[in-house]
């Protein structure tokens, strides 16, 4: 990884410095006029929060079963990037929301699914912050737990309310959007995994340092 | 099998005669209970009049915080004496322990639950006796999922830094579905005309949420509680 993370920085640099410049090229939609480019950037977040859950997910279980440190570092990385991801969804959301559907939030089946992941993932990083020694495993529970619970709380939700354009939109777009669709995805998927390399490596270092730390203690 | 369930049994029965002999959690959560009903009742009582179709979220809201209490409770009692610890050490199967502890929060939950729907059904005029079969279902059910999971992090919770504040705030993400699910089972049936297919469809996702969650719970309850 090491070796093409620099390669992997710029390409993503070029992508991301790209971005505004192809989405503005790409069609208006109908209806919803320019607010509908930050479809650009809320679908693509929305789509690596949920992956992310899921990495932390079996990261978490890997951990649990196998007892991998390196494994729950992941799991640690992969928590944060849900919680950073999140808050670009839950942020970029309400502001589509206000122009689209002329409210800031609607208690509809997407929004809600994902702001409760997004508050799961938050307890998450709360245990791991103050849950004192020992508090990785409890943490690691909450990871998997919270996986499982993604088909609950999304089939819960849905029959509670429903408003949110379908995920089908993302096949049927318009051609021309579609390039710009693709590269933001393709763009923001590097940025994730630059992230949780880097986050990842940091915590790598933490634990060297810890046992260090310890050795020269003994 | 016949030594998990002897194991889980004798696990339930410890915990509920210590619980006979002072009552202590009992009364103080049933007492919490009936005050969070009040405290609703003040809230969403205009006019002398209940708020309409407000009953079923009073009862599971009720639900979930005297069973987040008593949760609290019961492993607090277990920490004070240091006996999860010799629990542990036990010769038997660690998920039998769970099951018992399960077993111990789930009969303080119905002895609570006992006394929560009738005072809905008195103060709120929720008709308790319309479909009495997918209430106690739907009670059955979404009390299951929530103590299973409620059992496991308070189990965890108990060698953790601030574990009171740290329950609620697992514990509540988690269970939504089965607060969303008890809500909207419990409104369809306490409705004027009760809807029982919406009431099964509740009930089904409860069912189906108790059995992912007790099965984790279990496969989980060994790894994590092993220091």
């Amino acid at each position: 990884m090491s070796r093409v993370f620099v390669p992997l920085v710029l390409v993503a640099l070029v992508m991301f410095g790209a971005a505004p410049f192809v989405v503005a090229n790409a069609p208006f939609e109908q209806t919803m006029g320019l607010v509908q480019k930050i479809f650009y950037y809320h679908v693509p977040s929305a789509m690596l929060m949920f992956v992310s859950a899921f990495v932390c997910g079996i990261a978490s279980a890997v951990y649990l079963f196998r007892r991998s440190a390196a494994a729950d570092r992941v799991a640690l990385a992969a928590g944060e990037l849900v919680v950073l991801f999140g808050a670009i969804v839950l942020v970029t959301g309400p502001i589509w929301a206000r122009k689209a559907w002329g409210v800031w939030w609607e208690w509809d089946a997407r929004l809600t699914s994902s702001l409760l992941l997004w508050m799961i993932f938050l307890a998450y990083m709360l245990v791991r912050r103050f849950g004192g020694p020992g508090s990785e495993k409890l943490a690691g529970a909450m990871a998997l737990f919270g996986m499982a619970n993604v088909p609950f709380v999304y089939v819960s939700v849905n029959y509670w309310r429903t408003l949110h354009p379908k995920t089908s939109v993302v096949m049927t777009l318009a051609p021309g959007m579609r390039g710009a669709f693709w590269l933001c995805v393709a763009a923001f998927v590097i940025l994730y995994v630059l992230l949780l390399t880097v986050r990842k490596r940091l915590e790598d270092t933490h634990a060297q340092v810890e046992q260090l730390h310890l050795a020269l203690e003994d | 099998m016949r030594q998990f369930l002897r194991v889980a049994w004798v696990v339930m029965r410890k915990d509920l005669t210590v619980e006979m002999r002072s009552r202590e959690i009992v009364y103080t959560t049933v007492f919490f209970a009936a005050s969070c009903v009040l405290v609703f009742a003040f809230a969403l009582v205009r006019e002398g009049r209940p708020l309409e179709d407000a009953s079923a979220g009073i009862l599971w809201i009720s639900i979930a915080f005297a069973g987040t209490l008593g949760l609290g409770r019961t492993f607090e009692r277990e920490r004070h004496t240091e006996t999860l610890r010799a629990l542990m050490l036990a010769p038997s199967d660690r998920p039998a322990i769970y099951v018992g502890k399960l077993l111990g929060i789930l009969v303080l939950m119905a002895i609570v639950e006992a006394v929560l729907v009738p005072m809905i059904g008195l103060l709120f005029h929720a008709p308790i006796f319309a479909r009495p079969a997918w209430l106690v279902a739907l009670l059955a059910a979404g009390t299951v999922g929530f103590a299973s999971v409620g059992t496991l992090f308070a189990a965890m919770l108990v060698r953790a830094r601030s574990r009171d504040v740290l329950l609620p705030v697992l514990l509540y993400p988690i269970t939504i579905p089965v607060i969303i699910a008890g809500v909207r089972g419990t409104a369809a049936i306490f409705q004027s005309t009760p809807d029982e297919p919406m009431a099964r469809f509740w009930a089904a996702l409860l069912v189906f949420f108790d059995v992912v969650f007790v099965t984790l719970s279990l496969w989980t309850f060994e790894p994590l509680m092993t220091e």
